[in-house]
């Protein structure tokens, strides 16, 4: 047991050890870490409410009071993507976190089990990845209605087969070791086996998997509330607030720069830690 | 060869069954009655039931599916709006043309640029040719394509004023859609060449393609494209998914009258007949591509072919 613990404890820490070499997925990290603590401390950084109209400030340019500006109705832009940095990031990682349970667990039975459920799985994934990620995520809001709790269902339900499929491929080839084996023969109840020993050894592709996966989640997300479907006004989420800042795109940019610029730097950090997991995670890439 | 391509035909059917009783299932569980849709809130309970009748909404769940697939398969009928009242077929048929239109220039910028891209970094690794073309690829990956429309909007249309920013029916009016849906795509394909052409590159065959003397253009094109091309065109297949449903967003940007902007201002309306056709034939048409793709695997990879000889 021991023995086991310990070399577990070396991949991850020699993983880590590797990571840190890898400038391009540092940078993500800290811009990722960055923006987890401004979503946090929101409240504080913030120097306005985000709903707070000011009729006579109005369309401003940047300026020392308003750093990025002011929408249509005086809020102050800068404060409602610092806000917005928090429904955007709990929507990303609660989704891919119901993808995660809901899909890691089917396609962990699936592939371990195999049989007749492996089966009715893999049919419902190929039927799910028949329908376009966004287009799912759209029919399943359509059907549940706008909000944040219906919009991360959609997100999260519409990247199930993805992570299915993930764990199930890792599980099938990890359920041929002789770790496995050794467990079973040892008397290992398939329950133990499957959540003490399948599991945590699916985790290096399911982690990459995630990291980009919360990318893909944000910016459905994004893509949602931009074609009117997503988070409702007052909320700020940075794609309904490019929505609505496209109209005074003649006249004042700014109400869209900010927002996108947003997105993009979160979902380039999350790229390029992803990238960096992924080489330093993936046995294949490693030689 | 027949055999493969038969094969893989008779695939599609049982996902498309699986497509339609998803989407079914979902719409018909939604809350909210079609027949108030149509008739109104003050609508009276006799017309109400008649309308019902009609529609076959009394049937039972698994035979009201059952007619909606052979009303499909049989008459090509997938309903009326509760709406317009016009056959749903027909709205979608008319504006598919358009959403096709945009997805497959979508698929030529994200080719054109990411191919050659690709290769070249490949070619390149590690010069600075490969460091710019590879974080451009980066940042293309990472700007959601509402924000690039708007961004080419802005410079092509109100800065330098030489684009439309709306419709879609002269060439003019086709060049910002499709960059704007097809540049985060070609970014993509860019790093996924890149990738699998350096896998190549460390074969046998290329060395010894070298060591004949072979000039390295030879080298790129004859031998090491070739087999660069399965994964590329697995990613293209995968990427025609993503721009059919990139193009959702992208008719709103631009106002072009498609399959997307239909099914968005039917889910305004609750006009859920809509949504579902819009849906089955979106899917429809990603299961063909994805079927296309396959049989192209087939010309290019000898593996494949041989397999079912």
């Amino acid at each position: 047991m021991s023995v086991y613990t310990e070399k577990r404890q070396s991949l991850w820490l020699d993983a880590w050890r590797r990571l840190r070499k890898n400038k391009a997925a540092v940078v993500g990290l800290i811009i990722l870490v960055m923006l987890v603590i401004v979503a946090i401390f929101a409240d504080v950084i913030a120097p306005f409410d985000f709903t707070t109209q000011n009729l006579n400030a109005v369309l401003q340019k940047p300026n020392s009071t308003h750093w990025f500006g002011t929408d249509n109705f005086g809020r102050d832009i800068f404060s409602r993507v610092v806000y917005g940095s928090r429904i955007s990031l709990r929507i990303g990682f609660i989704a891919v976190g119901i993808a995660l349970i809901v899909g890691g667990s089917m396609g962990a039975i699936a592939g371990y089990f195999g049989g007749w459920f492996d089966t009715i799985v893999m049919r419902l994934v190929d039927i799910m990845l028949a329908v376009p990620t966004i287009l799912l995520a759209i029919s399943i809001v359509s059907v549940l209605g706008p909000g944040i709790t219906n919009l991360m269902i959609a997100v999260g339900v519409s990247n199930v087969p993805t992570y299915a499929r993930v764990v199930r491929a890792s599980v099938l080839s990890i359920k041929e070791t002789q770790y496995i084996e050794a467990a079973r023969a040892m008397g290992s109840r398939d329950f133990t086996i499957i959540f003490k020993h399948v599991i945590p050894n699916t985790l290096a592709p399911v982690i990459v998997q995630s990291t980009i996966g919360v990318a893909g989640a944000i910016l459905s997300a994004a893509g949602l509330g931009f074609i009117g479907l997503g988070i409702q006004p007052p909320n700020p989420e940075w794609g309904s607030m490019l929505n609505a800042g496209r109209h005074f795109i003649r006249d004042h940019p700014h109400l869209t720069t900010y927002p996108g610029l947003a997105i993009m730097v979160t979902i380039l950090s999350l790229n390029l830690l992803g990238d960096g997991l992924r080489d330093v995670l993936d046995p294949k890439l490693q030689d | 060869m027949i055999k493969y391509i038969l094969r893989r035909i008779l695939l599609v059917i049982p996902v498309m069954l699986g497509v339609s009783f998803l989407v079914f299932t979902m719409i018909h569980f939604t809350p909210g009655d079609p027949v108030i849709t149509i008739l109104g809130e003050t609508a009276s309970q006799e017309s109400i039931d008649q309308l019902r009748e009609e529609l076959g909404l009394n049937d039972p769940f698994l035979v009201q599916y059952f007619n909606y697939v052979r009303n499909i398969v049989v008459d090509q009928d997938m309903g009326r709006s509760y709406v317009t009242n016009r056959p749903v077929a027909n709205e979608i048929i008319a504006k598919f043309p358009n959403t096709l239109r945009l997805a497959l220039l979508g698929v030529l910028v994200s080719v054109s640029i990411g191919v050659p891209l690709g290769i070249l970094s490949a070619v390149k690794q590690y010069t600075w040719i490969d460091n710019v073309a590879m974080f451009f690829a980066l940042i293309g990956v990472s700007m959601p394509i509402f924000w690039q429309g708007i961004l080419l909007i802005l410079l092509f249309s109100v800065v330098l004023g030489v684009l439309p920013s709306s419709g879609f029916n002269t060439v003019q009016q086709m060049i910002l859609p499709a960059l704007t849906l097809g540049t985060g795509s070609a970014a993509i394909v860019a790093r996924m060449t890149r990738s699998s052409m350096l896998e190549v590159y460390r074969q046998d065959y290329i060395r010894t393609a070298r060591s004949k003397g072979l000039r390295e253009f030879m080298v790129v094109t004859r031998h090491a494209l070739r087999n660069t091309l399965i994964p590329v065109v697995t990613i293209i297949g995968l990427q025609f998914g993503f721009l059919l449903g990139g193009a959702i967003v992208t008719e709103t940007i631009f106002s072009i009258p498609g399959v997307g902007r239909l099914m968005v201002d039917a889910i305004r309306q609750r006009d859920m007949l809509v949504v579902q056709g819009g849906v089955l034939f979106i899917a429809f048409t990603f299961s063909i591509v994805n079927l296309g793709v396959d049989v192209l695997y087939g010309f290019i990879d000898p593996k494949i072919r041989a397999q079912y000889k």
